[in-house]
């Protein structure tokens, strides 16, 4: 267990050297120059090589990225060119909004896809399985933001249950906190359970074709027990690899649900820092997201042996 | 004989396929006496398995099933599902051919144990995790405390199938139907598991249906064996006088067919040539008329009833018994 644990930190090394190499590379060829944008249109040439160089502009990319590597093994993420915010400042204030809308969206499409791949699969083949089925198609083509947008003009704008924007944070007012994430979560919600539910449905029909089904029916268990029980767990895993990976994703911050809800999330601080060319705010990021991605997946590793004991066993 | 336990009348079942609906099953009569054993042998597809699953009650959604199922007093093909439920483990239990897939692989062995008493006996976890253990000893598992806690793939393939059977025995069934328990298991296990499930059924006075394509295996093990070719029961016998005098040469060629410890090394193995017969188009006359070496111009044009024309305890299908 601790061989296992222990390679796959190592793992994660090469993959966030990777990803933030990339980023810097990606950045560096951005149009527009940080110096000119600080300091205006207006500046003049003298004093924007200045700022180039205070700022190590004028390096070579690799020497750029050599620096910035030395800063982060240290402990020193960066701070913003322009507001002088720490990396983790600017981080950590935002990460709790994006983990509350991941958290709330996550659960709500699990619990909309669970009970309906359960129901599609039993009645597989049936007009009702079609019906769903088709339902989840549907959606999946259905972009993010136009759910964004017909839920805001449905519930804010005309019936005016809920606010479209304006957050408050959970300490001020817990409950108008939960309300403003009301609608985003629903629209992450909505973009989720197609998926979630197309693939446990497929494996659930699998499932209930195999031998200790009809086993577990034979013995007369109620059919609650069969699904739930001797059905679910083993078509589980690619349920929870899916949901993993959306998990990942989202610890970036749903970009346009943050966006469109304004919703103070990592998903706006990464758009804010690529607007702004603010390059450490977005190296900072990026290494963070990478960083939650594969902790994510070694959590969705760690759940295959959770569900299944002959992994649990091959390893051991 | 006593009032049987289980009566089969005129079973039905086809399946469809792309090339039109397959007749699996086609008229099969079957009764079954209280403490009794029948044998059903056949080789594969002769639709054995299928009618095994239309007793429990398994069979694939698709399948359509006719005739009539009387399993102690109970019509099972119109029964209630909750009632089908509650007679299931009770009354009527299986044992499925492989147990590297009858045994749920991510269940503790204990979870699928006690799971079967609770939801009939209405057992406490702990009484039930008793009993379990008072099974697995009786199947002859060794160390019993610490099986329940193992997965299915943690044992061998013959001691799941002795789980499998203490599974299928727990509930104390009337009637057990052991569809080719030892065709998945190494031949040095086959016999230890088919004199557990004899002494088992022994002990508890339980029917039991023992289905196989080893006549061997039927032999001394059975009180009547069904002979099954092309959905259909050819012949039908007392185990004893099946052997002695065979009347249907489907069953001689079956005989035949097993090898011979006396018979010299390199001796070919007589084989039945040919196929059965696609069971999507059937035949008019006798379906083993193809491959049987006594078939004549009415075999083609007739099918031979199940009958006992002679009045001597067996039953055949054939116009031309040995």
């Amino acid at each position: 267990m601790a061989k296992f644990l222990g390679r796959r930190l190592l793992y994660l090394l090469p993959v966030l050297l990777a990803v933030t190499l990339l980023t810097f590379l990606v950045a560096s060829l951005l149009p527009g120059d940080l110096a000119t944008t600080i300091l205006g249109d207006q500046a003049t040439p003298e004093k924007v090589a200045a700022l180039r160089a205070e700022m190590g502009l004028d390096l070579p990319i690799w020497q750029r990225y050599g620096i910035w590597l030395w800063g982060v093994l240290h402990g020193d993420l960066g701070r913003s060119f322009r507001t002088g915010e720490t990396v983790w400042a600017a981080v950590t204030a935002r990460l709790p909004v994006s983990l509350e809308l991941m958290v709330i969206g996550v659960v709500l499409s699990l619990v909309i896809a669970i009970p309906l791949a359960i129901l599609c699969a039993v009645k597989s083949g049936t007009a009702l399985d079609r019906f769903f089925t088709g339902l989840a198609f549907g959606k999946l083509s259905l972009p993010n933001y136009m759910v964004a947008i017909l839920l805001i003009y449905l519930f804010a704008v005309e019936l005016n249950w809920l606010p479209a924007t304006g957050w408050v944070p959970f300490a001020e007012d817990p409950l108008a906190n939960l309300r403003s994430f009301i609608l985003p979560a629903v629209t992450l919600a909505f973009a989720e359970w197609p998926v979630l539910m197309r693939v446990l449905r497929s494996d659930m029909i699998a499932t209930l074709q195999e031998d200790y089904i009809a086993m577990a029916k034979a013995k007369g268990l109620r059919p609650a027990r069969i699904l739930l029980v001797h059905a679910l767990k083993p078509s589980s895993l690619t349920l929870v690899t899916v949901a993993g990976i959306n998990i990942g994703r989202l610890i970036g911050g749903a970009l346009i649900v943050e966006t469109i809800f304004a919703l103070p999330g990592i998903g706006r601080l990464l758009v804010g820092a690529i607007y702004a060319r603010d390059f450490i705010i977005l190296q900072g990021v990026v290494l963070f997201v990478a960083a939650g991605f594969v902790v994510v997946n070694f959590i969705v590793d760690m759940l295959y042996a959770v569900l299944d004991p002959r992994i649990r066993h091959g390893r051991a | 004989m006593s009032a049987p336990l289980l009566s089969v009348e005129g079973i039905t079942v086809d399946l469809p396929t792309p090339r039109g609906p397959l007749r699996a099953v086609d008229g099969v009569d079957l009764t079954l006496a209280p403490g009794s054993t029948l044998g059903i042998v056949g080789e594969s597809g002769c639709g054995k398995t299928m009618l095994s699953r239309a007793i429990l009650q398994l069979l694939p959604k698709r399948a359509k099933l006719g005739g009539r199922i009387m399993f102690a007093g109970r019509d099972l093909v119109t029964l209630q599902p909750e009632e089908l439920r509650r007679l299931r483990g009770p009354e009527l239990a299986v044992v499925f051919q492989d147990p590297m897939t009858s045994l749920n692989p991510v269940l503790t062995i204990g979870t699928q144990i006690v799971e079967t008493l609770q939801a009939h006996l209405g057992m406490d976890t702990v009484t039930a995790m008793r009993r379990g253990v008072e099974l697995l000893a009786a199947v002859g598992i060794p160390a019993p405390e610490q099986r329940l806690r193992q997965y299915p793939h943690q044992l061998s393939g013959g001691m799941r199938q002795r789980v499998a059977i203490a599974i299928a025995l727990s509930c104390e069934p009337k009637l057990l139907i052991a569809d080719e328990p030892t065709t998945a298991l190494d031949v040095t296990v086959q016999a230890q598991i088919l004199d557990l499930l004899a002494r088992e059924q022994q002990r508890r006075h339980m029917a039991m249906i023992l289905i196989t394509h080893d006549l061997g295996v039927v032999a001394g093990r059975t009180d009547e064996v069904a002979v099954m070719y092309a959905g259909r029961v050819v012949e039908r016998a007392p185990t004893p006088k099946l052997f002695t005098r065979m009347r249907m040469p489907y069953t001689e060629a079956l005989l035949a067919a097993i090898p011979k410890l006396d018979s010299p090394p390199h001796t070919p193995l007589p084989a039945i040539a040919g196929r059965p017969p696609d069971q999507t188009r059937p035949l008019k006359g006798c379906s083993f008329e193809p491959r049987c070496r006594y078939a004549d111009d009415h075999c083609r044009s007739a099918k031979p009833p199940l009958a006992d024309p002679e009045r001597a305890g067996g039953l055949f299908a054939c116009w031309h018994p040995l």
